[in-house]
């Protein structure tokens, strides 16, 4: 409980710090809007059905691609630590593209895809795939040769054992890659929003980029402040209990 | 139970010869091993670090395949690993994202026939022979390095294996554990009277465990004499009688670890 009135004493104290700056003048509310305006735009958004709308569209998009990259990451990754073959071709591959930003594939996506859903579905895969496929193999090379030992002793073998030790096993690795993964997928598409604008749906991010077009401030500021909270929830509702899981039985956070 | 019968849990070694490539040299981790244990036997391997008792363990529980020479387990010869041949390690290897009770029933989800309340039971029988029903529901990080092994003993007994191999299960304990252990050890064997194949360097743990305690040397690893061991049990590892006769392999093992005298 203390440690929730704390938190909630930091942010009333950056807000209010943030609403003296503006009361104390000197600063044209084009550049800096006053809390107030901002949640005043948020709630008018929210009444418009313009802020529900751009937040459906981005999160189907997002969780999509992110489902996709790990579903192709995952096995990749695995196949990756235990073929060497795979580990000299497609790994080598994913450690290079792992650093490549990924706002770097939205003018390929553009020229391949055009302005399309194909397009954001790409380069939201290609922010997601790479790391989840490193993350994996390493979690899957980190694991106690134990494990397989005594597991394969006990009668497991082939798909039990790539399930039910393999994969627990290289959890810790798998949560903090699958995060990574999230994170990179999160920036990618909102890179992708903002710079590519395409009819078949309005994300946030392209709300963030009209309202730097029309100069409304209070605009841009509610829009990023929506895409913290949406970081924020989304690490609270896919990951803490993962991370919960993993300190409860490992008796620590990650490896 | 099958293994209850004491019929079940011969094994013999025939010839068993293991070398080991590296880029520098190599090692011929086993020279020619042939051993027999019968069934409900203990038996320790005992020597030095280096001399390949390991690496049998290994081969016998079908984790490793030797270059020649075949283990045979109620006398089929041994292709693969299986759970007639469970394995205790020297880091438990228990799973830690499963509880102790997971653990142990990771080995009997994977035995046949039985229904999900027998392997229940079976499991909770086990975990209250080494003492730790009331940890059924623990995390494997909660426990000590002691009441870990006693899980990995369960996980291992649990399944009914004919043959349990040890692989230095106690060499990471501190003496007074260990001690314990070697009471719960024996009074579980004389009950169940599995065979078991402990692997140690430590000759006091051997005699105190044993029925026949095989004296191995390193590169290659040969036996190089076996000892029977008929002190009566249950045996306190301080023990006069254990003493004397750890002396008298001590004597043995210097003859054979001298230098010059392994050919």
């Amino acid at each position: 409980m203390k440690r929730v009135a704390i938190a909630a004493a930091f942010f009333a104290a950056l807000l209010a710090g943030w609403q003296l700056l503006v009361m104390r003048g000197g600063f044209s509310p084009v550049l800096l809007p006053a809390p107030l305006d901002v949640a005043l735009y948020l709630q008018d958004a929210w009444r418009d059905g313009s802020l529900t709308t751009a937040t459906a569209v981005t999160g189907r998009r997002l969780l999509l691609g992110y489902a996709l990259g790990v579903a192709i990451g995952l096995p990749v990754g695995l196949l990756s630590a235990t073929r060497p073959f795979v580990q000299d071709t497609i790994g080598i591959l994913a450690l290079g593209l792992q650093t490549l930003p990924s706002v770097c594939w939205i003018p390929l996506a553009l020229l391949w895809f055009g302005q399309t859903e194909g397009a954001m579905l790409f380069v939201v895969v290609m922010g997601t795939v790479w790391s989840v496929i490193i993350a994996t193999e390493t979690g899957a090379r980190n694991i106690p040769p134990s494990y397989a030992r005594a597991a394969r002793t006990m009668g497991s073998e082939g798909f039990h054992k790539w399930t039910r030790v393999i994969l627990p096993a290289s959890l810790p690795y798998l949560i903090s890659g699958m995060k990574q993964g999230w994170a990179f997928a999160w920036r990618s598409l909102m890179a992708a929003e903002i710079y590519v604008t395409i009819l078949t749906g309005f994300g946030l991010g392209h709300l963030l980029h009209y309202g730097r077009e029309l100069n409304a401030m209070d605009q841009v500021i509610g829009i990023m402040l929506t895409i913290v909270a949406i970081g924020l929830l989304a690490d609270k509702a896919l990951f803490a209990p993962w991370e919960r899981f993993l300190h409860r039985r490992w008796g620590t956070g990650a490896p | 139970m099958p293994g209850l019968s004491g019929m079940t849990g011969a094994l013999a070694i025939a010839g068993v010869s293991k070398r080991f490539k590296t880029k520098a040299t190599t090692v011929q981790a086993l020279d020619n091993v042939s051993l027999a244990a019968a069934p409900g036997e203990f038996v320790c391997l005992l020597g030095p670090s280096g001399c390949g008792k390991s690496t049998l363990l290994d081969i016998i529980a079908g984790l490793t395949a030797p270059d020649t020479g075949t283990v045979f387990a109620d006398g089929e010869p041994v292709k693969g690993p299986g759970r007639h041949r469970l394995v205790m390690f020297q880091d438990s290897a228990l799973f830690p994202w499963l509880t102790v009770f997971g653990n142990v029933m990771f080995g009997l989800k994977l035995v046949p026939d039985l229904t999900s309340a027998r392997r229940t039971e079976i499991a909770m029988e086990h975990l209250r022979m080494v003492g730790l029903e009331g940890f059924a529901r623990s995390n494997i990080h909660e426990l000590s390095g002691g009441m870990r092994q006693r899980v990995a003993f369960a996980r291992a007994m649990a399944p009914d294996p004919r043959i349990l191999l040890m692989d230095e299960p106690l060499s990471a304990l501190d003496a007074l554990t260990r001690e314990q252990l070697y009471a719960d050890i024996q009074r579980i064997w004389m009950a169940r009277r599995k065979t078991i194949l402990l692997v140690t360097h430590n000759v006091r743990e051997a005699l105190c465990l044993a029925d026949r305690v095989v004296l191995m040397s390193a590169s290659p690893g040969r036996i190089q004499e076996v000892f029977a061991v008929d002190l009566p049990r249950p045996r306190d590892v301080n023990g006069l009688d254990v003493a004397e006769m750890a002396g008298r392999i001590m004597t043995a093992l210097r003859v054979h670890l001298a230098p010059g005298t392994a050919r």
